[in-house]
């Protein structure tokens, strides 16, 4: 395992960012009627060689996080710095430099590669644009990374239709390696991928932050998942961060409710053990992040919401060691897993 | 045919074969399975191992002119695949019922939910339009739709994707079918919807005494509500079993692949999975032997490549727990034990 | 929704005005000089000058402009200081001096013929073209759907110049099943009417038909696809009903942009119909108008024609509004 930096210097450091989408009424003159929250005051870090994953329910901002922390969104507000960069309000021009060391793989394998162009000329695409010449020649570059991500270098002059799904992501994590960035954020990697396929990625991705020492920012709506490729993790709700922690303090002792909501919901692939688990039944659906409630946003689903939580925000505090949490009344009088939650609050 | 002791549901050697541009598509290549009333059946594998067309066939929604179905599936005695096309379309939505993976798009965007539903009970019996509405409205209510006065004239985009669901699961248990086939019901929705659905399925399960079939490619969610499983590959069952075997005694090296590459929620397995190596086969040109043996780690153990040449017979190994493959019982119990203790080891 | 008419009524005022402003700015850079054509052989000096006063070529174009818009809510008289001035009352769409009438008067007459043509084509080839269509996708790929999709290819390369050409030569002078065509009203003489008007409908229908089976035929191979679709089965429904009420509803919305669309052109007239069976329509009028560079009959027809277009295209997005609830119209 690389060394994890537990401070100072960050290869991405985010700071209160905002991303608001405005809404406008359609028809012949629109105007802006409202915003969309999509990313309301998120501030995270992510140090060499650590996987920080990102997870919450669809619509909860994880993928505009992902993207307007490598300025493919503009930011409404905020500080984003990478490699110690500032670079929220830089010019298109003075990114591109940038965008060595920070890359992107998609969660769709099947559109996020141009169908016309080969394989090499894909994962070669990186070189090209940053003007580099690797030694020996992007050619053999190409081949080689194809070569790591398990593809089959004579493959390099074929099309992306005629590979299946797992191979698309493979080469679109080549392509993103290709300059050795400092930080790949990962939409979804394995989402729409075969339980069989998606374990041989998360390996790949391991191995290859293993040999690079590159750090991601792992955004999955599977916490078992990001179980397995995390240190830290970060659970989002309706724009905002209700919980961070290590990935072995998140799982053992969530405590947030949604957190603790999320993790009962998710069914555990053994039989036994899945009988004797609580669940905790959210009542509703996500709320619009056009209007999101007062006080907590997560009060209109919470079982332990009062009526201070209605009113107050709660700000992300620091309760233990390394675990920051959004809640007036965080789960610490239950220190253990989901399971022993009371069925009555259910 | 008046053999007592048939289950509710019996699927026996059920195939479907599309002519494509590019080939034949054995999809489905001799299923059999049964599920009892009140009972569970999960349906397992990965995408393209044929679950959906399974399921659309025992349905009749293959368009039987454009494939060949043959086999029997019978559901109370009555085959459906010999049935015609006219008597089979009078068992869907009365004495069988399915409901599919992704709400939005399975509901008609320009009726409301009221019409949709009602749809459904009239085409069946002969009642009122306002008789009609009436069980509609009470079913929306019993599938947890709140208001649903004012809901069931709502159109489906005005509804979120978890009370399509349940808008669904009305509109499939409305006549009180025997047999409902979930096809991948909770796949696009979140995991706290996802729990809210599972769990209404469930209590409506019990309810009318229904007969499930689900089908899934997530093994936590066979864990959490089958009695019964049939894993899926290539078009073939190549395991099934109670719940308890398939998890805890499985036989079939790839079932034992796909238990040890699911990550877990609930424990902390190695660094590094130990995934099934390779892709699923193309259903155009199947392996010629067993189907699963391009990904088999332990083809090399059986003697004279018969992997590589014979197609595993389905063989029951006690107690209805089938399997196809030709290792023998004593190489299946060291591979699986090997496999499970590593597995259960994984976090150390 | 009704606010939504009004401004949508409003907005098409607007593209109506800057329209005609577009069109007047374009003839008005024509190299001819209208007048000159108003002019004949004979023509001297103070003959066309005379004439550029009367058709007020010697305003600047945006008084010209101005001049036309008045003339539309008032009337308009043209060379008042003359000693025949000539009367052109509201509506005034212009006044063609080449044949001594007013605009809006000489479009009006042809428009009845024009109308009957296109409603009667209209009615035709949309029954042929959607049931063949829906007929076609049902038998996707067999020989009734292989034959549907060839007589539509024959149908749409054919020119209808060619058609009605045929058309005459076998069926009116050769076999003499019909009379020669002469329009007249319906109200007057219906049997005469439909003697006329049925080929002109049959060979304008063919042409469009065939274009309407391939879109319905198209549309209907996409919808039946859907998810909902297999729903509606899933629950039992008859086909027909799956077809008529789920999948024919579905996939109505592109059908109904282009029939309003076809519809509002053809109201513009048929020009290759209309001429080929000589019948008194806008379309023939627009031929002879651009034959005799009757420019005020130009501009009158190129405003009409393109004020149905912008009606239909409210009508469309209306009916959407009507078939799709998720369209909101706002
Ligand atoms: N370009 C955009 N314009 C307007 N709204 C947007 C845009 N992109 C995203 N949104 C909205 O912002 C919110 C967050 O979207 P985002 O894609 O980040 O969610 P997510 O957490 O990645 O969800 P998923 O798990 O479904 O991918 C959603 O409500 C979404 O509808
Ligand atoms: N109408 C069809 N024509 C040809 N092939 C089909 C058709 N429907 C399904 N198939 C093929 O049959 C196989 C099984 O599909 P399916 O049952 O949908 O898989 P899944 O297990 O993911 O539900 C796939 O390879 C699919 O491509
Ligand atoms: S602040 Fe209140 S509503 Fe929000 S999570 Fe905590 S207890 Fe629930
Ligand atoms: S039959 Fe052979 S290839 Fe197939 S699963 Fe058994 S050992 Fe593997
Ligand atoms: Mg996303
Ligand atoms: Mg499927």
């Amino acid at each position: 395992m690389t060394q994890i930096a537990s401070n100072g210097d960050q290869v991405l450091r985010v700071t209160d960012l905002r991303t608001y989408f405005p809404v406008r009424s359609r028809g012949l003159f629109p105007k802006t009627i409202g915003q969309v929250k999509a990313v309301d005051g998120v501030s995270l870090s992510v140090a060499p060689g650590e996987t920080l994953g990102l997870v919450g329910e669809s619509g909860c901002g994880k993928s505009t996080t992902g993207r307007t922390v490598l300025r493919l969104i503009a930011p409404t507000s905020g500080t984003i710095e990478l490699d110690g960069d500032d670079i929220t309000a830089m010019s298109a021009k003075q990114l591109v430099p940038l965008r060595r060391k920070a890359q992107m793989i998609f969660q769709d394998p099947y559109n996020a590669l141009n169908p016309r162009h080969t394989v090499g000329t894909i994962i070669g695409a990186p070189f090209e644009v940053q003007s580099v010449t690797p030694p020996g020649g992007v050619q053999a570059a190409v081949q080689d990374l194809m070569e790591r991500v398990g593809l089959n270098p004579e493959h390099y002059n074929r099309y992306p239709s005629e590979f299946s799904g797992g191979q698309r992501q493979r080469i679109g994590i080549a392509r993103a390696v290709a300059l050795r960035p400092k930080i790949i954020v990962c939409d979804e990697p394995v989402s729409a991928l075969d339980v069989s396929i998606q374990a041989q990625i998360m390996n790949l991705l391991k191995d290859l932050q293993d040999d690079f020492g590159v750090a991601y920012l792992f955004v999955a709506h599977d916490l078992a998942v990001v179980r397995q490729i995390a240190h830290r993790v970060a659970v989002m709700y309706l724009g905002h961060i209700v919980e961070l922690a290590s990935r072995e303090d998140l799982y053992a002792k969530p405590l947030h409710p949604y957190t603790h909501a999320l993790l009962s919901a998710v069914p555990v692939p053994d039989p036994r053990a899945q009988a004797n688990r609580e669940q905790i039944r959210l009542s509703g659906d996500l709320p619009s992040p056009i209007n999101p409630p007062s006080g907590c946003v997560f009060h209109t689903r919470c079982f332990r919401a009062e009526d201070r939580c209605r009113v107050e925000v709660p700000e992300l505090r620091e309760l233990l060691p390394g675990h920051t949490v959004a809640c007036h009344f965080p789960m610490v009088d239950l220190q253990s897993t989901p399971s022993s939650v009371e069925s009555s609050k259910i | 045919m008046m053999r007592a002791a048939r289950p509710f549901l019996a699927v026996e050697g059920l195939s479907v074969e599309f002519p494509t541009e590019d080939g034949r598509v054995q999809a489905v290549d001799g299923v059999s399975f049964s599920v009892e009333r009140g009972k569970t059946l999960a349906i397992v594998g990965e995408s393209g191992s044929g679950k959906s067309v399974t399921a659309q066939a025992i349905m009749g929604l293959i368009d039987r002119r454009l494939s060949v179905v043959s086999g029997r599936a019978w559901l109370e005695g009555r085959d459906l695949v010999a049935m015609s096309d006219d008597e089979v379309r009078h068992e869907r939505g009365s004495s069988m019922a399915m409901i599919f993976q992704d709400p939005m798009s399975s509901l008609h965007p320009f009726y409301r939910i009221g019409a949709q539903l009602s749809e459904a009970v009239l085409v069946h019996q002969k009642v009122s339009k306002q008789e009609a509405r009436e069980q509609v409205l009470e079913m929306l209510n019993r599938v947890g739709i709140p208001d649903p006065k004012t809901r069931i004239d709502d159109y489906p985009h005005q509804l979120s994707g978890g009370m399509r669901q349940r808008v669904m699961i009305a509109m499939a248990l409305i006549n009180s079918p025997a047999l409902l086939i979930a096809d991948e019901p909770t796949t696009a929705l979140d995991v706290t919807v996802q729990s809210q659905i599972l769990e209404l399925i469930g209590t409506l399960q019990q309810e009318y005494d229904t007969a499930v079939v689900m089908i899934t490619h997530d093994l936590g969610i066979v864990a959490d509500i089958a009695d019964h499983v049939a894993v899926m590959y290539g078009g073939r069952i190549v395991e099934s079993g109670t719940v308890d075997e398939i998890f805890y005694e499985p036989q079939m090296p790839y079932t034992l692949g796909l238990l040890s590459s699911v990550p877990r929620l609930d424990q902390v397995r190695a660094e590094r999975l130990d995934p099934i190596p390779g892709n699923p086969p193309s259903p155009i040109s199947l392996p010629p032997g067993c189907v699963f043996q391009p990904r088999c780690a332990y083809s090399d153990r059986v003697t004279s490549h018969a992997c590589e040449t014979v197609r595993p017979e389905l063989v029951d190994i006690g107690g209805g727990h089938t399997m196809r493959c030709h290792l023998d019982a004593d190489q299946r119990g060291q591979i699986a034990s090997d496999v499970l203790s590593a597995l259960a080891g994984g976090g150390a | 929704m009704s606010a939504y008419v009004v401004r949508r009524i409003l907005s098409m005022v607007l593209l109506l005005v800057l329209l005609s402003l577009v069109v007047f700015i374009l003839f008005s850079l024509l190299p001819a000089d209208p007048a000159r054509l108003t002019c004949g052989k004979g023509c001297t000096p103070s003959v066309l000058e005379a004439n550029r006063i009367k058709l007020g070529l010697d305003l600047p174009v945006i008084q010209q402009y101005w001049e036309f818009v008045k003339g539309l809510f008032v009337g308009r008289t043209y060379a008042a200081n003359s000693p025949d001035p000539v009367q052109c009352s509201a509506p005034c769409l212009g006044y063609s001096f080449k044949r001594g009438e007013e605009v809006f008067v000489l479009i009006k007459d042809r428009l009845p013929a024009t109308i009957w043509l296109a409603f009667g084509a209209f009615v035709l080839w949309l029954a042929a073209g959607i049931s063949l269509g829906i007929y076609s996708a049902l038998r996707r790929g067999r020989w009734q759907d292989r034959s549907v999709m060839g007589f539509a290819l024959v149908g749409y390369s054919l020119p209808s110049f060619f058609i009605g050409l045929v058309a005459i030569f076998f069926i009116i002078i050769r076999w003499q099943l019909l009379p020669f065509p002469s329009y007249i009203s319906p109200f007057e003489n219906p049997v005469q009417f439909l003697q006329t008007m049925i080929l002109p409908w049959i060979i304008l229908a063919t042409l469009y038909a065939a274009f309407y089976m391939r879109l319905t035929r198209n549309q209907m191979l996409e919808v039946l696809g859907d998810d909902y679709i297999r729903t509606a089965r899933a629950k039992g429904l008859p086909e027909r009903t799956v077809i008529r009420k789920h999948a024919l509803r579905a996939g109505l919305t592109p059908i109904v942009t282009a029939a309003g669309l076809d519809l509002a052109g053809l109201l513009g007239g048929a020009i290759i119909t209309e001429s080929i069976f000589s019948l008194p329509g806008v379309g023939s009028l627009a031929v002879n108008s651009v034959n005799d560079a009757d420019l005020p009959l130009i501009v009158g027809i190129t405003l009409v024609a393109a004020t149905f277009i912008i009606i239909a295209n409210l009508i469309v997005d209306l009916l959407y509004a009507v078939i799709d609830p998720r369209v909101r119209l706002t």
